[in-house]
């Protein structure tokens, strides 16, 4: 197993209260992500841990470019992933901020 | 925001297990026992370089069904096929022994099961977990506790998930649920394409599918593939789990022995549905949820006092 950490400083504080959040399965091209709201409110930690390796600079593009589009200041993310691809990565990481916003 | 695979008319099939028993329960009613964030995964899985989940693919928690207190456990299917292993074993023992032994625990269990079987990484730990599993169960039944299993994933309900099935207080099936001990193609692979041809896709669901399953009684009800189907399966079944005493063992083995009797013959699904009096048995699979239903309500093998 390969695990992979990105440290981020975000422009703002993710909006919402919601305190955590889980969604997708660990399953073949599907992923596991979890969302927690445990750090200070302009950083951002993802944490990966992926049976695949050599896709570092795939993870750290699509982990930029989420930090960037959503900036989910004060979120801890755990992944665990089943080999998914970068668009379902992706997806998955948007649709976690979003979940986190709505409460 | 709306989860669409969460609605009352979403697929069970389709769904996975935290969105099951979030369409199940009312609204806001779940809380979960061993959340994610405490990280209780196997310990195993990275030894073979796999990827583990945040809960080992079990959701054990409590909440409520029609305003009634429930116990509930979920297998995830499309984690490791569901698998019981050390972790997500324990989970499911932990929750019913806790069922057992606390009577200000609600007293119904739901068991949302779907699964291979044990996880063969950890075959040892999840063999004896389905052991520990089904005893638990039957002790929680004799202290008075109703387990009520509800199958209709798609991994289904082979292997340990099969057994415990037949150990619960009441069975709900879908069309798309199976419950079985030897999937098809074990069964093939030991006996030979002769006996059962796994690739025969009709044979292979006749004989495991919620369908014959529910004609047999094999299940107690036959609940449309969505959540407000098995939702109200589980309403008309909570209160009417029988006892588990020594008259409803003498129910079961007759009622089992009555069906090998009757069925020992056939040879296949459809000419044990021709057995039940059922006079066009090839239109069987062609029948939607709510004829199905009424078919077996109005079948005596279907309805039974036993389990």
């Amino acid at each position: 197993m390969q695990t992979l950490k990105f440290s981020h400083t975000t422009k703002r504080r993710l909006s919402g209260k919601k305190q955590s959040a889980i969604l997708g399965v660990v399953a073949s091209g599907n992923l596991e992500v979890l969302l927690e709201r445990v750090l200070a409110d302009t950083a951002c930690e993802v944490n990966i841990t992926t049976p695949l390796r050599g896709y570092d600079e795939t993870w750290k593009a699509v982990v930029a470019q989420f930090v960037e589009q959503s900036s989910p200041g004060g979120l801890l993310i755990s992944i665990n992933d089943g080999g998914a691809r970068p668009d379902t990565v992706y997806l998955r990481l948007m649709q976690g901020s979003a979940l986190m916003e709505a409460e | 925001m709306e989860d669409a695979a969460t609605t009352s008319r979403a697929s069970w099939f389709q769904a996975t297990a935290r969105q099951r028993v979030e369409g199940l329960l009312d609204p806001n009613s779940f809380t979960e026992f061993l959340t994610p964030s405490e990280r209780v995964q196997s310990p195993h899985l990275k030894l073979f370089d796999l990827p583990s989940a945040f809960d080992d693919g079990v959701v054990i928690g409590r909440g409520a069904l029609d305003g009634k207190p429930v116990l509930v456990a979920a297998q995830e299917g499309q984690f490791m096929g569901g698998t019981f292993a050390e972790v997500s074993g324990a989970k499911l023992v932990g929750l019913l022994r806790a069922a057992r032994d606390h009577n200000d625990l609600p007293q119904t269990v739901l068991l949302l099961l779907d699964s291979g079987g044990v996880r063969l990484q950890e075959a040892n730990a999840g063999e004896l977990a389905v052991a520990e599993l089904m005893r638990a169960i039957v002790q929680a039944r004799c202290a008075g506790v109703a387990v009520i299993a509800l199958i209709g994933g798609r991994a289904g309900a082979f292997g340990g998930a099969g057994l415990t099935t037949a150990t619960c207080s009441r069975v709900i099936i879908s069309e798309q649920g199976r419950i079985g001990v030897s999937g098809p193609e074990v069964i093939e692979t030991n006996k030979g394409v002769e006996e059962f041809d796994s690739q025969d896709k009709a044979l292979v669901w006749s004989t495991d599918g919620g369908k014959s399953r529910r004609l047999i009684g094999g299940a107690d009800a036959f609940a449309e593939d969505s959540m407000e189907g098995f939702g109200a399966a589980v309403k008309s079944l909570m209160a009417k789990a029988p006892a588990f005493n020594l008259e409803t063992m003498q129910a079961e083995h007759e009622r089992l022995a009555a069906r090998q009797e009757r069925f020992g013959a056939c040879d296949d699904a459809v000419s044990m549905w021709r057995v039940l009096g059922i006079k066009e048995p090839e239109a069987i699979r062609d029948l939607d949820s709510k004829d199905l239903a009424g078919l077996a309500n109005s079948i005596k093998e279907a309805n039974h006092d036993a389990r």
